[in-house]
């Protein structure tokens, strides 16, 4: 059970700038928790309140997970997870 | 620190914020990995369409990182308008800052200002907004 998980520049400094890490898990919270283990903090600098950072885009293979159940968005062997920062402002 | 820049590309960035007016426009800049040059200018839809935010759709984002990663690019600049404010990050441009390698570039067609036009550049690094100079290459 291997995910692939692509780290943006700003998330490095936690994976050892490592641009990509592998993790576990069954849904997209899982793998989180998994990451924030494996590379502790980062969790924080994802979610908000137990939810996902405004901030923060996180696509399963080429979906945005908003659309696929958020947290919960299901992941299995072989996908791949990429976190990006949200190019935005006012 | 110090951003030199084509002035085609900055003619294109103005030109693009006057024909997106009343509403924020946004793009970047891309260049090759390391060489921290601005190259190729690739403008972004403002998926917000608002004269008050700009973010770039999560599906173009995605796609736009593919395309960096294939070419072997960076992100060199990002840069966006301001159509009432001067060309200053403002507190979401700081909250959202997310490339602590880009040059943050604003362009400001107030009009208080008009038809002078503002542009500047920045360094947004962990909410701390630093001003760098622009050299403007012909």
């Amino acid at each position: 059970m291997s995910i692939d998980v692509r780290i943006p520049t700003i998330l490095r400094p936690f994976t050892k700038d490592q641009k990509a890490v592998t993790a576990t898990g069954t849904t997209l919270s899982a793998v989180i928790s998994d990451l924030d283990a494996q590379y502790p903090g980062i969790g924080d600098r994802l979610l908000e309140n137990g939810a996902l950072r405004r901030f923060i885009n996180i696509y399963v293979n080429d979906e945005d997970v908003r659309f696929l159940g958020s947290l919960e968005a299901p992941v299995k062997d072989g996908d791949s997870v990429t976190i990006l920062p949200a190019v935005a402002g006012g | 620190m110090s951003l030199t820049i084509s002035r085609a590309h900055v003619d294109a960035i103005v030109e693009q914020s006057r024909a997106e007016y009343p509403d924020e426009c946004c793009g970047v800049i891309l260049g090759p990995i390391g060489k921290g040059s601005p190259e190729r200018i690739k403008p972004m839809i403002n998926a917000a369409h608002s004269p008050t935010f700009y973010e770039f759709d999560p599906k173009d984002l995605l796609a736009l990182y593919r395309e960096v990663d294939d070419n072997d690019e960076e992100i060199v600049v990002i840069y966006h308008s301001h159509t009432e404010t001067e060309a200053f990050p403002s507190r979401t441009d700081i909250a959202y800052a997310g490339e602590p390698g880009a040059h943050y570039v604003l362009v400001s067609s107030r009009k208080e200002i008009a038809p002078a036009i503002e542009f500047r550049s920045f360094r947004i690094i962990d909410g701390v907004v630093t001003e760098e100079e622009v050299s403007i290459t012909d």
